[in-house]
């Protein structure tokens, strides 16, 4: 058991104790606010949120109320309403049956993460489906991500995401009454989440009834939704103006700093890699979404200037992507190959040295055991045949040993051709380029 | 040298001794510390010994204050000593840390002679508050010795100590000091780092100096001021502070506002308030009557503000990690039972009268509207020193009341803040200096006797300075006999 690895002595709200405010965070809510295209508050102020729980020692929260540091942004087509500064709650162990703190044997306090600041970013209701809340959340994660201010992991909870659900009749400008699903660990339940829950509403408003609005907890075993609703958790807060805490007032230099140190944003990224690069939509967004899958391809196109990027997109996120998978799942971060390697394969592969079926094979033995491609190529003789002299001989001989489909062809059959592919492929062992061979064929059958 | 002569000593004085060799720092820690031994007024509910007296203390330390020792008020945080806020709910608890203000001290070589008596969490004008039962005054011990920080004011007045740390929100520096016959002075909000110090209201809690005279007061605010990066809204005095040496007032304006003075001041307290202005007039300054239109709304003002604070500053007191705990059944009891059981009745009133006072639905009527008298009192601060360099008050409309006489009415009793509640919300410096003796209202019980009142003068942000030199000037002509006090 760890204790206490990440608090101070003044964490846990000693008496006496002050909040003083984390420069870094501010900077980091800085740059949030201006990846967000937000306009920041030229003085903002904390408030003290009032509760009584364990999971905050000093029973109040430090949080932005009426005046957030961030507001009014954008992010694709989603309008920001805000984005404020907040600390963080310790986190709660309940141990017992019930998993919460009502009904629990005993519960625990882990107070190493209560008080680290916490930027929430709220949305305006812009999100019409599940599908689009997880492909929004993506784009965000992606983006906060780039900007190095968070790990962005919904697992360990660096990441969070509560969702307003509210539906409301086709062309109707009001929002009906909205329920709210707390602390959900991953983009796939969140969408599931809320299709479960825009499903419930509309069946609920078609026979007669009405939204409470309330707090709901989807569980992803089920596909269920449950009312977390109890007397305990209406709360009163009692928002009060932090006394403790002078105001943030950011100054020139500041909001400058955070403007220059802003990264080529997910979302820019994918427009160059599709509009400037040629890359396709789709391998476009995946490699713009997760950093390092970015640097990675850009690895491999810098590796020699013949490399398309569409070709070098495609092995990535197709071929490569594919084979990390199937060998025990490997995260890139540490798969054996690096980006010169692959963009070697790929080298050799446009450069027709080796046959696409034999760069597969060297690429499966590569992600194995990290070996170099070119040494790969070289010892199980994958070359290509490129005296089209041998080749002819060999395309020849095909024709004398498949007289069927030889003939098949000549009256007409041109889909018998590929017996005689085959057959030159199995005599150069994959070695030959398979648009040679056909012509060759194509040539020495009188076609 | 004669330990009478010592323990007869000014902080001031005390140190010239020790730097001229006449007396160890060690003669003089042991001297006072045997002192304290004689405290038969419930001033210190701590006291240290041998030991724990230097602490955290460096003892090389050099410095005009080295080895003159130092009572503090319970309210502030010293490593591994009680410290309890006069509160049941902290008995027993020992802070990992010292505050700033006695972090600061122990730097300079202050050894700690004990943690004094007060009204729990710094709520109360008496001490009757005190979960420990009240300080006396050592004057009359059968009056108060005055609030919050009364243990501070009785044994510097009762010669327990050569000095002490008082805390001041709406008054508890000042007040007890005029009650007691000594110096009470708050500092500039800001001036000081409250880090450390258990919080009552955070946006007008400062620590202040409890002193024989103004020198000390000066001496030991020159150590205090200063900004800290624990506490955010501390600042420091620009240009910091030096020992006063004015003799005259001449050039400087003293305004009285004529609404706030002209409400109830005993008619003794308003002879010595009229002598002392008298005093001001012949060392040269001039008097004039001005207009704090807002101040007589201050108590109301202040009434909602720090207890709105305290509500939640209090809240971390519910049994879960320190201090006192009462049941364990479950959650909800841990919370009632504890904070039901352990803090005391005043405490419990400002609770609900904060808690309400932010409830949804009442904060604009009641948090807001306080703010808005908070500000306009601000205003009339600003617009009184653009005519004059200090307001002159009576630091209290009584001289100390009886023990008993106003716990049975909290609004009386919240009366006597009247004077300097407003320089509080504000956040301007005030200094309590003792001006003269007066027979209580109603002739009073017990040993009977006229008791000393106190003189108020506030200057504007940040002039401590200005505000030293001129109570120096003063108490020089003032030339208040304390002796009635010692034990």
């Amino acid at each position: 058991m760890t204790i206490r690895t990440s608090t101070l002595p003044g964490l846990p709200g000693p008496p006496g104790v002050l909040p003083v405010p984390n420069r870094k965070a501010i900077e980091y809510a800085l740059l949030i606010g201006a990846a967000l295209d937000c306009e920041i508050a030229p003085s903002s102020i904390f408030h003290r949120k009032n509760y009584f729980y364990p999971d905050n020692p000093k029973a109040y929260q430090i949080t932005q109320f009426d005046i957030p540091i961030c507001g009014n942004g954008r992010l694709g087509e989603v309008r920001i309403n805000r984005a404020h500064l907040e600390e963080d709650a310790a986190k709660m162990i309940h141990v017992g049956e019930s998993g919460r703190i009502q009904g629990s044997d005993s519960s625990m306090v882990d107070f190493n993460r209560g008080g680290t600041p916490l930027v929430e970013i709220v949305t305006e209701p812009d999100l019409t489906s599940g599908a689009q809340v997880r492909e929004w959340g993506q784009l965000l994660r992606a983006t906060v991500k780039e900007l190095g201010v968070s790990d962005v992991n919904m697992e360990e909870g660096s990441l969070r995401c509560d969702a307003n659900v509210s539906v409301r009749p086709v062309g109707s400008r009001t929002l009906g009454t909205k329920t709210e699903m707390k602390n959900m660990n991953s983009f796939r339940y969140i969408e599931r989440g809320i299709e479960a829950e825009i499903a419930r509403q509309k069946e609920l408003i078609g026979s007669g009834g009405r939204v409470v609005q309330e707090t709901l907890h989807f569980d992803p075993s089920t596909g269920e939704l449950h009312s977390l609703r109890s007397k305990e958790e209406s709360h009163d807060y009692r928002y009060m103006p932090e006394p403790d805490l002078v105001a943030i007032i950011p100054t020139e230099a500041m909001l400058k700093a955070a403007q220059d140190a802003l990264p080529e944003l997910p979302a820019a990224r994918a427009a160059r890699y599709r509009d400037d690069l040629g890359v396709q939509d789709s391998a476009a967004l995946l490699l713009s979404f997760e950093t390092e899958w970015a640097e990675f391809f850009e690895g491999v196109v810098a590796h020699d200037s013949s490399i398309e990027p569409r070709v070098a997109a495609n092995w990535v996120t197709g071929e490569f992507a594919a084979e990390l998978r199937k060998q025990g799942d490997q995260p890139l971060a540490e798969a054996k190959v690096s980006p010169d390697q692959l963009g070697s394969l790929v080298s050799m592969v446009a450069g027709k040295r080796i046959s696409h079926s034999s760069g597969k094979s060297v690429l499966e033995t590569m992600v194995a055991d990290g070996a170099d491609p070119v040494a790969v190529v070289e010892a199980q003789g994958l070359e290509q045949i490129s005296d089209s002299g041998e080749l002819e001989t060999i395309v020849k001989a095909a024709i004398e040993n498949n007289p069927k489909p030889a003939e098949q062809v000549r009256s007409g059959n041109e889909k018998a051709i590929g017996a005689l592919v085959g057959a030159v492929m199995k005599e150069t062992k994959g070695r030959a380029d398979g648009g040679e061979v056909t012509r060759l064929l194509r040539q020495h059958l009188g076609l | 040298m004669a330990e009478t002569e010592l323990l007869a000593a000014t902080a001031a004085e005390t140190a010239a001794l020790i730097e001229g060799g006449q007396v160890s720092r060690e003669e003089c820690l042991s001297a006072w510390l045997e002192r304290t031994a004689a405290d038969d007024l419930n001033g210190y509910l701590w006291r240290a010994d041998a030991e724990s007296a230097v602490g955290t203390v460096d003892q090389d330390a050099g410095g005009p204050i080295a080895g003159v020792p130092l009572a503090i008020k319970d309210i502030f945080c010293t490593a591994g000593v009680p410290t309890t806020a006069a509160s049941k709910i902290l008995e027993g608890y020992r802070p990992p840390y010292d505050a700033t203000a006695v972090a600061r001290l122990a730097s300079a070589g202050v050894p700690m002679l004990g943690k004094t008596n007060m009204d729990e969490f710094a709520m109360g004008s008496s001490n009757e508050n005190s979960a420990y039962g009240p300080a006396l005054n050592p004057w009359d011990r059968s009056r108060v010795p005055g609030g919050s920080s009364g243990g501070s004011a009785a044994v510097v007045a009762a010669g327990l100590a050569p000095w002490a740390l008082g805390t001041d929100t709406g008054g508890s520096v000042r007040q007890p000091a005029a009650f007691c016959g000594v110096v009470g002075l708050k500092p500039t909000y800001g001036s000081i780092s409250r880090y450390g110090m258990i919080a009552f209201a955070s946006s007008l809690d400062q620590c202040g100096p409890i002193t024989q005279d103004v020198t000390d007061a000066a001496m030991l605010l020159a150590r205090l001021e200063g900004r800290d990066e624990m506490d955010s809204t501390s600042t420091g005095i620009e240009g910091g502070v030096v020992l006063p040496l004015a003799e005259d007032l001449k050039g400087l304006k003293f305004g009285i506002p004529a609404d706030l003075v002209d409400e109830g001041v005993d008619p003794g307290v308003k002879a010595v308030f009229d002598r002392t202005v008298e005093r001001i007039e012949t060392l040269g300054g001039k008097v004039e009557m001005i207009e704090l239109p807002h101040a007589k709304h201050g108590i109301s003002a202040y009434y909602v503000l720090a207890p709105a604070e305290a509500s939640t500053n209090l809240s971390r007191y519910d049994g879960v990690r320190y201090g006192q705990r009462a049941s364990d059944k479950d959650l909800g009891s841990m919370y009632e039972d504890t904070r039901g059981d352990y803090f005391g009745p005043e405490v419990k009133r400002r609770i609900m009268l904060g808690t309400y006072a932010l409830s949804s639905g009442y904060y604009d009527a009641y948090y807001g509207r306080a703010q808005r008298v908070r500000t306009k009192i601000v205003h009339d601060f600003d617009a009184a020193f653009s005519k004059v360099d200090f307001v002159i008050t009576p630091t209290s409309s009584s001289v100390a009341f009886g023990l008993g006489e106003k716990t049975s009415d909290p609004l009386t009793m919240y009366m006597a803040d009247l004077f300097t509640v407003p320089m509080s919300l504000a956040g301007i410096p005030a200094i309590s200096i003792p001006a003269g003796m007066a027979a209580p209202e109603g002739g009073g019980e017990g040993a009977g006797g006229d008791m000393p009142v106190g003189f108020q003068i506030a200057a504007p942000a940040f002039g401590e300075q200005k505000l030293l030199e001129a109570s120096f000037a003063l108490e020089k002509a003032i030339d208040f006999d304390g002796g009635g006090g010692r034990i």
